[in-house]
């Protein structure tokens, strides 16, 4: 299919983006153009102008400071799975960014477009979500003048390609803290066999000392208008050993965190994938704590 | 060079250009003054239409015309039908290539912009009006024949469109004398073919010749220019078709569609040239569709386990319109081979051709073929288990023994040659059958559900002999021409009327040509898909491009080296009868030192200088080869796979693919076909399903949704061959390019059924997503 017609503009900086952002009502960011560029051209969307963002460096790279990991929101996926940064502190990050589309869409998607899209089978939000990542934003007020602001990921995403991202504002990067050596965590998905999109995904962090889990941070996606942390699942969990009865006893709860909006579709229907729920999280469980094999 | 080339897998001469952007697709084509079209397609399933309002779309920036169903009436003639199955009162409905009070389908044109530009076009199809008046629509074959379903051809009551009886034997008897009977319900989905390249059509018209060249994505450009002349009502000698790169086909670029017609009309209207292509979301809704059969079948066997009778009961979808080859897929492609590679008493096919609203269905790769080798090998798994017995050796006893010079089956068929049995051996012993067997049963004790899947098959290709394409109604004839011809220096080119898109036959034609003139490979040149530079041809499906159109090059080939050697003896002042060829040399018998090179003789012949008596200048000639019989290449295809009972996943642990094509001229190019093939057929047993929504919304519409098969979600493919010639063509070649998806859909369905045993699952509805499968677990039997 073919867009209608629209302007293109090129930033060469983040205050020039949100400049052109503000005269033009409207105008979009195109960063990878993966999620963008298809909606333009099934006519789902008509937007009179794109600001292509991809020559902007400073939105770009992957660096690990104070033991927090700083990825660029231009940051394509395929650069983030080829990165051992991510990989040595944030493993969980890397084989989901790794697990995205297939090599076209990592090549262009970027980590940025990805959140700000916001699409509920999409896989970073619920990783994000669980390594508790915090989102900085750009808007009109400029750098200097205090325009910037950060926002976690548990606030960040408001419903199905909805977030908390102001109109004339730009996501200018994402940080997380680094995994620590007790830390275990791993992202199970049911993908799409089409897309390799989420149609369930469950992501898991856990801090694990001397056999008991001592933290958990748990999120389901992929069927949920954002994705769901799974607070009782949570709770289930901690204080416990982490043996095979106990992750079953604890993921199986995951069904009193899902709300009612739950979706389904011709591939897989919202029984399903509710049901499923569960098994990936126990999946994911199963990976992070080596329990894996035994299954 | 004179070594033999035949049996080499030398790497394929297409693939630099094809894989460098070398090549010229239609869409590539770029004329002078050319014009973009873009089509209006319906939106609803079935409606009618009250009223079309043009007018901002004719005022639209660039838009030079539009042109609705109105236009067209009187000019274009309907969308023509060639493949009528005899006996089957096959209603020959009217299919205007614009609808014009009637839209049938989502996806019916109804109306064309052309303009300056594509983007033009496409913005003027949003500013066209069409007041419709929604019907009720139905799109399953099977509902669309109840009583009070909607009807969408006057002149076809009851939707259906033909009505089709083929037996062999007496079935009544064969299952009244039956032992164990065995039946099952079989929802053969309906697919939508993917070939890379989208369809589309470049036309320009001559108004002073009154001649129309027509670029258009076909497997078959003379068969697309006969129809063509049908429909625009032009000689054949004033159209010529030019097809020469087309990007894939699978079959789905055999029908004569109404696009490139409307494109050819909008170019003579006009007098420019026009362009038109299809969006990708344009082809899921207006490319042939695939398969669409519901089917009740049965199996009829002794206590001991011999298969005495197969019978159907089918409604096959033909969608809203008869497609070109449409009626001939479920009929003539699948009833007849319902032995397959058994020796079987009775055999009937019983089939409903049904008009429903959903998007025309054809030949998709194997073509009524993997539906009757799905419904034979389903129903001997399902007698294996009734039996007690193990599958494969079920099936081993009711192989037919081999056999060489034919070997005539119950459904009417003559098969050409076999020796199954060693193959079979061949993949269960690779496979090691009973370590595989005896795994199966230890992880079953450990709650882990794994499946064998075999599959012996026989196929029908190679089509055909053209009094057998007359018996069966099919509208044109089945053999195929080339001309041979040697330049003054000695290179060669030859012109075939077949058409290969993709498959890599310019390579192995020109192996085969090499071979026979004995001049290198790359002094051979093949030139095909031009009906102005082409002889005349039927085209590339059923796996028949090598088996006929080769054995019209060999042929042709022959008869010049017949007269390079008649000259070569004149030259050498030999006895005719004492020069011999041998590697592209001929000689004087008893003295090899006197000798001449056919590359030398192409040159003699050429400049005429000193020629034998009433010899014709020049070294080439034509022939044309139609087969005595169709091939019948056959196999035993394995696959194991791992069914995961809490969350339905499968994952295809392995596939060996055992297929027999008699000879093999580039192996290499065999193991891609069968690569290919087998993972089509995997693609519908796992992913793929056309799903129309009960408005006849097609709701896998797009690549998000619609799931083709993708490597990394497919095994290794294990592929071994045995060599079993036919004993009727030239080279004993077989086809193989539908083989795989013939063969695999059933391995690997019959594999995932043999995992959930156990579980009491006995069949479960393709495609198996995970959830159908977790479904079927859950209730412990079929779904
Ligand atoms: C075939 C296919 C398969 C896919 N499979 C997966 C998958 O398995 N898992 C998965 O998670 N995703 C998948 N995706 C989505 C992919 O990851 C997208 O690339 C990603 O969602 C969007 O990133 P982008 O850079 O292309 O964004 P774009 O398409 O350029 O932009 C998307 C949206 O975000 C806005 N935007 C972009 N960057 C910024 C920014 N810095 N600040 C503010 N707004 C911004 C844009 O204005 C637009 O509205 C798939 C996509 C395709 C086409």
């Amino acid at each position: 299919m073919f867009a209608t017609e629209f302007e293109y503009q090129r930033a060469t900086s983040v205050s020039e983006a949100i400049q052109l952002l503000s005269n033009n009502p409207g105008a979009k960011i195109l960063a990878g153009g993966h999620s963008l560029l298809p909606m333009m051209k099934l006519r789902l969307t008509s937007i009179p102008m794109l600001i292509d963002i991809g020559g902007i460096n400073e939105l770009r790279g992957i660096s690990v400071e104070n033991n927090i990991l700083r990825i660029g929101a231009l940051t394509t996926h395929a650069e983030i799975a080829e990165s051992y940064d991510v990989k040595d502190n944030a493993g969980i990050l890397w084989e989901t960014a790794y697990g995205i589309g297939d090599p076209q869409v990592r090549n262009r998607g970027t980590i940025g477009g990805n959140i700000s899209h916001a699409d509920p089978a999409s896989d970073l939000p619920t990783v994000l979500k669980v390594m508790d990542a915090k989102f900085t934003i750009q808007g009109t007020g400029g750098l200097m003048r205090g325009g910037s602001r950060v926002v976690s990921a548990d606030d960040f995403f408001i419903g199905p390609f909805e977030t908390d991202l102001g109109e004339n504002e730009i996501l200018t990067a994402i940080e997380m803290p680094v995994l620590m050596a007790n830390q275990h965590a791993e992202y199970a998905k049911m993908a799409h066999p089409a897309t390799s999109f989420a149609v369930v995904g469950a992501g898991v962090v856990l801090t694990v000392e001397d056999d008991v889990c001592t933290a958990a941070r748990v999120a389901v996606g992929g069927f949920t208008p954002v994705p769901t942390r799974g607070l009782t699942v949570e709770q289930a969990l901690i204080g416990k050993v982490l043996n095979e009865e106990n992750i079953a006893s604890a993921t199986i709860l995951i069904h009193g965190d899902l709300g009612s909006d739950v979706f389904g579709d011709v591939f897989a229907s919202a029984e399903y994938r509710q049901a499923m729920a569960a098994i990936e999280l126990k999946h994911a469980i199963f990976h992070a704590t080596g329990l894996a094999h035994h299954n | 060079m004179t070594t033999r080339i035949f049996g080499s897998g030398i790497r394929r001469r297409e693939d630099p250009r094809l894989i460098t952007g070398g090549a010229t697709y239609t869409d590539d084509v770029q004329l002078p003054g050319m014009l973009y079209a873009a089509m209006l397609r319906s939106p609803h399933a079935h409606a009618k239409i009250n009223s079309i309002d043009i007018t901002s779309a004719v005022g639209a920036r660039g838009v030079v015309a539009v042109y609705t169903g109105a236009d067209i009436e009187g000019v274009l003639n309907g969308i023509p039908c060639a493949w009528v199955p005899p006996g089957a009162d096959l209603v020959a409905v009217t299919h205007p290539a614009i609808a014009k009070d009637v839209v049938r389908y989502q996806g019916d044109a109804v109306a064309v912009v052309v303009a300056e530009d594509r983007y033009q076009a496409e913005d003027a199809l949003e500013l066209i009006n069409v007041d419709y008046e929604i019907l009720p629509s139905v799109t399953n074959p099977e509902a669309a024949m109840k009583p009070g379903a909607p009807q969408l051809h006057e002149d076809a009551p009851n939707n259906q469109a033909f009505h089709w009886v083929s037996e062999g034997g007496d079935t009544e008897a064969a299952f009244s004398a039956a032992d164990v009977i065995v039946k099952d319900t079989i929802i053969q989905q309906r697919l939508i073919p993917n070939a890379m390249e989208p369809r589309s059509a470049v036309a320009t018209w001559t108004k002073a010749t009154g001649e129309l060249t027509l670029w258009s994505t076909s497997q078959n450009p003379h068969i697309c220019r006969f129809l063509a002349s049908l429909v625009t009502g032009l000689g054949e000698h004033k159209i010529r078709v030019i097809a020469t790169e087309v990007g894939g086909g699978f079959g789905s670029k055999i029908p004569v569609y109404a696009d490139e017609m409307i494109t050819s009309f909008c170019s003579m209207q006009l007098g420019r040239p026009v362009k038109w292509t299809a969006t990708r979301s344009e082809g899921f809704q207006s490319t042939i569709h695939g398969r669409d059969h519901v089917e009740y079948v049965e199996m009829a066997a002794t206590q001991e386990g011999k298969i005495t009778g197969v019978r159907s009961k089918i409604y096959a979808g033909m969608g809203a319109y008869l497609s070109t080859a449409g009626p001939g897929v479920p009929t003539i492609l699948h009833g007849l081979i319902y032995c397959g590679p058994y020796d079987i008493g009775a055999t009937k096919a019983d089939v409903y051709g049904v008009f429903s609203n959903a998007t025309p269905t054809d030949a998709y790769r194997g073509a009524g073929r993997p539906e009757a080798t799905f419904l034979i090998e389903r129903l001997v798994d399902l007698l294996a288990v009734e039996l007690g017995t193990d599958p494969a050796e079920l099936r081993r006893k009711n192989l037919i023994p081999k056999f060489e010079e034919g070997h005539d089956v119950i459904s009417g068929l003559t098969y050409d040659s076999g020796d199954y049995e060693p193959l079979m051996d061949m993949v269960l012993g690779h496979a090691d059958y009973s370590a595989l067997r005896q795994e199966q049963a230890q992880m079953r004790e450990n709650g882990h559900y794994m499946g064998i899947g075999v599959t012996c098959y026989n196929e029908i290709c190679g089509l055909g002999p053209s009094q057998v394409a007359g018996a069966v109604g099919f509208g044109g004839g089945l053999w195929e021409s080339a001309i041979v011809r040697f330049h003054p220096t000695g290179k060669v080119h030859v012109y075939s009327g077949i058409s290969p898109h993709g498959q890599g036959e310019e390579t192995t034609f020109a192996q085969i040509v090499s071979d026979e003139l004995g001049v290198d490979v790359d002094d051979v040149t093949i030139t095909h898909g031009d009906t102005s530079n082409t002889p005349m041809g039927w085209g590339t499906y059923g796996s028949r491009t090598t088996s006929v159109g080769a054995g019209a090059m060999v042929i042709a080939a022959r008869k010049i080296k017949e007269k390079a050697r008649l000259l070569a003896a004149h030259l050498l002042e030999a006895a005719e009868s004492d020069v011999e060829y041998r590697d592209g040399q001929f000689s004087v018998k008893g003295s090899p030192d006197q000798s001449k090179s056919i590359q030398e003789m192409a040159t003699m012949a050429n400049v005429a200088w000193n020629l034998p008596e009433g010899m014709e200048p020049g070294l080439e000639a034509s022939a044309f080869y139609d087969p005595p019989n169709f091939v019948y290449p056959f196999g035993t295809h394995l696959a194991v796979v791992d069914v995961d009972k809490d969350n339905g996943h499968i994952v295809v642990r392995r596939y060996i693919a055992g297929d027999d094509c008699g000879p093999q001229i580039n192996p290499m190019i065999v193991e891609g076909q069968v690569h290919g093939g087998v993972v089509q057929g995997i693609g519908q047993a796992l992913w793929e399903h056309a799903i129309y929504d009960d408005n006849g919304q097609l709701v896998t519409g797009s690549m998000t949704d619609y799931a083709l098969p993708r490597a990394h979600l497919l095994p290794n493919i294990e592929s071994l061959s045995t060599v079993t010639p036919s004993p009727h063509n030239p080279l004993g070649v077989k086809g193989v390019g539908e083989t795989g998806s013939i063969a695999s859909t059933v391995t690997v369905y019959n594999a995932v059924i043999d995992a959930l045993r156990p579980l009491g699952v006995t069949r479960i509805d393709m495609p198996l997503t995970p959830e159908k499968v977790w479904q079927a677990i859950r209730q412990g039997h079929g779904s």
